[in-house]
């Protein structure tokens, strides 16, 4: 039986009278990568801060590598990654130093660090800029040093909020890549996004309408259950009911 | 543990590599106390003064004579009623009224000797002080040259009164004030700027979202600023007394445990703004006027406390420097013992605690 390491039951938020987030189940498998898609405003970021600790759910449950998200946000912490939509590395570090910040508050040995910072520089290429300052690379680089510092303590499961705003398609593509061989690697993918070329890279999408989720299955499927010729068509099939305005 | 020190290595580096925040924790403190401390003191010339002479005879004509043709004061007033002294002060374009008795020349040959009074406005001690200095020095320099012309002793007594300020406080209070403002500039603007720079570049969440309790990352992140607020408060106390001659007459020891208090609640303040405001400039904005300014206003830095409306006072009670500045006068330079100074350290420590309080309150209502 294959392992779940996300799953979701009735996962619900509300602020006051408005619920952004309303009753929704699912369940990601290991080594999987979920697309979580959803128009602005229709709870995305809120249904993730909750799976990742950040944000208690207000009824309802759910599970992160195995530990409760209402009850055991600190284990959960520890077993994830997470890369938020801002590009949120320290712009006034040098690569390595930022390596080795992450490292030292995910509680890896010094050693280690090290080792783990000459692996993830050889692999992305990046041994010439160990000691640039991150400010002075271009954003597709930033992003993709970001990802890897989102797993660079071999977490369970990944969460990317918007990972590729504001980056060229070339750029995208060489992201998804990092994705897949990290997906291989046994880390579960979690990751939200606004562009519809890359919810065909998923292994499943889940498509959210005012704050409940529509539509999950693989990309194919729903294409073949909408008609639609690509993601792009169902989901606008999908986000024309929302009655929500964007934010 | 290794959280908590590779944290504050990194927030170290940050403060170190940007100039301009280095240069407002290291050096701002530095040039604060010396300008202050020479700005005050700097050379007076042409001071408004008034005389007031019932005698008017050949002496105090010469007297008012030199006064006049010193470069320090201009006489621009002659008073004919002695009740008129007080009237020129309440104007406020008087510094100083010389009055001499009656009968001046005759009492100085009889031997009697004679009294002349310097009514000097003390609402600004420096500027008193000096003013005094200089008509002393005139009055004794015509008292040697008249020595010479007549045999028998010649006696001119000098009376001085400060009105305003009786006490003459000395210059040395601006140093607790600056004391009170670097302190409320590093911990708590500094702070709130550096918490809330990493909620808008976004890392804020990625630190949330890490194993760090959110205690963790408020600890190491005043950590840096409680370091270098103690170094601040060790070199405007060095500069102090060996420069500026301003003496510690207090208990050291006192002295710091009333700062540390105090940095704890300009720490709990930084950290209340960061709270509530969310980007860098917000947090500027709201602890330059919501922190600085009061500090300025209502500390008795600039303007004594005991001129203010009751209104005033009453809301420069709810303002920390005023206490810790006030308790750190007495320390200092009154050098008094605990006992004087237990209610202001009462409200330091009542103002820390709450303010933590609220603050770790607020800070825990935006996570969930």
């Amino acid at each position: 039986m294959e392992e779940k390491v996300i799953w979701a039951d009735g996962l619900t938020k509300s602020f006051g009278a408005f619920t952004a987030v309303d009753h929704i189940s699912f369940e990601v498998r290991r080594g999987e990568i979920f697309g979580f898609l959803g128009a602005n405003g229709a709870g995305k970021t809120t249904a993730m801060r909750m799976l990742c600790g950040l944000s208690l759910p207000t009824s309802g449950r759910g599970e992160v590598a195995g530990f409760d998200i209402a009850t055991q946000q600190e284990e959960v912490k520890k077993h994830i990654g997470y890369m938020s939509q801002k590009f949120s590395l320290y712009e006034d570090l040098k690569v390595w130093e930022n390596l080795r910040l992450f490292g030292g508050i995910y509680g890896l040995k010094s050693r280690a660090i090290r080792e783990k910072t000459d692996e993830i520089l050889s692999d992305l290429g990046f041994e010439s800029e160990r000691n640039t300052f991150v400010r002075a690379l271009p954003l597709g680089w930033k992003q993709k040093l970001a990802f890897s510092v989102s797993i660079f303590h071999e977490p369970k499961v990944v969460f990317l909020d918007e990972p590729t705003g504001g980056v060229d398609p070339m750029t995208r593509r060489q992201f998804w890549e990092l994705i897949y061989r990290a997906a291989d690697k046994g880390i579960t993918v979690f990751v939200t996004t606004h562009y519809m070329d890359e919810a065909e890279y998923c292994d499943r999408v889940s498509i959210m309408v005012d704050g409940k989720i529509e539509a999950l299955d693989s990309p194919r499927a729903l294409r073949e259950q909408f008609r639609a010729e690509n993601m792009d068509d169902v989901f606008q099939q999908l986000a024309r009911k929302a009655k929500r305005t964007s934010d | 543990m290794k959280q908590f020190q590779s944290f504050v290595l990194k927030e170290f580096k940050q403060i170190f590599r940007d100039r301009r925040t280095s240069l407002i924790l290291l050096v701002l403190p530095i040039v604060e106390v010396l300008l202050l401390g020479y700005a005050i003191t700097t050379e007076l010339n042409n001071a408004a003064i008034a005389v007031f002479d019932p005698s008017k005879d050949a002496e105090t004509r010469q007297i008012s004579e030199r006064f006049q043709a010193s470069r320090y004061f201009t006489v621009v007033r002659e008073l004919t009623d002695a009740q008129e002294i007080n009237d020129v002060f309440q104007n406020g374009d008087i510094n100083m009224v010389l009055v001499f008795p009656e009968r001046f020349s005759e009492k100085l040959r009889n031997g009697e000797g004679a009294d002349i009074q310097f009514f000097i406005d003390g609402t600004d001690p420096n500027q008193a002080s000096m003013l005094n200095g200089y008509a002393s020095g005139i009055l004794a320099s015509f008292q040697a040259e008249q020595a010479e012309l007549f045999r028998q002793p010649y006696q001119i007594r000098t009376e001085t009164r400060m009105l305003y300020n009786p006490q003459g406080e000395s210059a040395y209070n601006f140093v607790p004030g600056v004391m009170g403002l670097v302190l409320m500039l590093i911990c708590a603007m500094m702070t709130s700027v550096a918490i809330v720079r990493e909620k808008e570049t976004g890392t804020m969440e990625v630190l949330l979202a890490s194993p760090m309790k959110p205690a963790q990352i408020i600890l190491s992140k005043m950590a840096p600023y409680f370091v270098i607020s103690v170094t601040n408060l060790i070199t405007i106390l060095l500069i102090a007394t060996f420069i500026m001659d301003v003496p510690i007459r207090g208990s050291l020891f006192w002295l710091s445990v009333v700062s540390l208090c105090f940095v704890f609640v300009a720490l709990a303040l930084g950290l209340l703004i960061s709270t509530i405001v969310d980007t860098q400039m917000a947090a500027l904005l709201v602890s330059g006027i919501g922190l600085m300014m009061p500090v300025m206003i209502f500390s008795g830095l600039i303007f004594p406390l005991e001129s203010m409306p009751w209104g005033l006072r009453w809301i420069s009670d709810f303002i920390p420097a005023r206490w810790y500045i006030s308790a750190v006068r007495k320390i200092m330079i009154e050098g008094v013992g605990v006992e004087y100074f237990a209610k202001e350290l009462g409200i330091i420590i009542l103002m820390a605690v709450f303010l933590m309080a609220v603050a770790w309150k607020k800070f825990k209502i935006r996570l969930s």
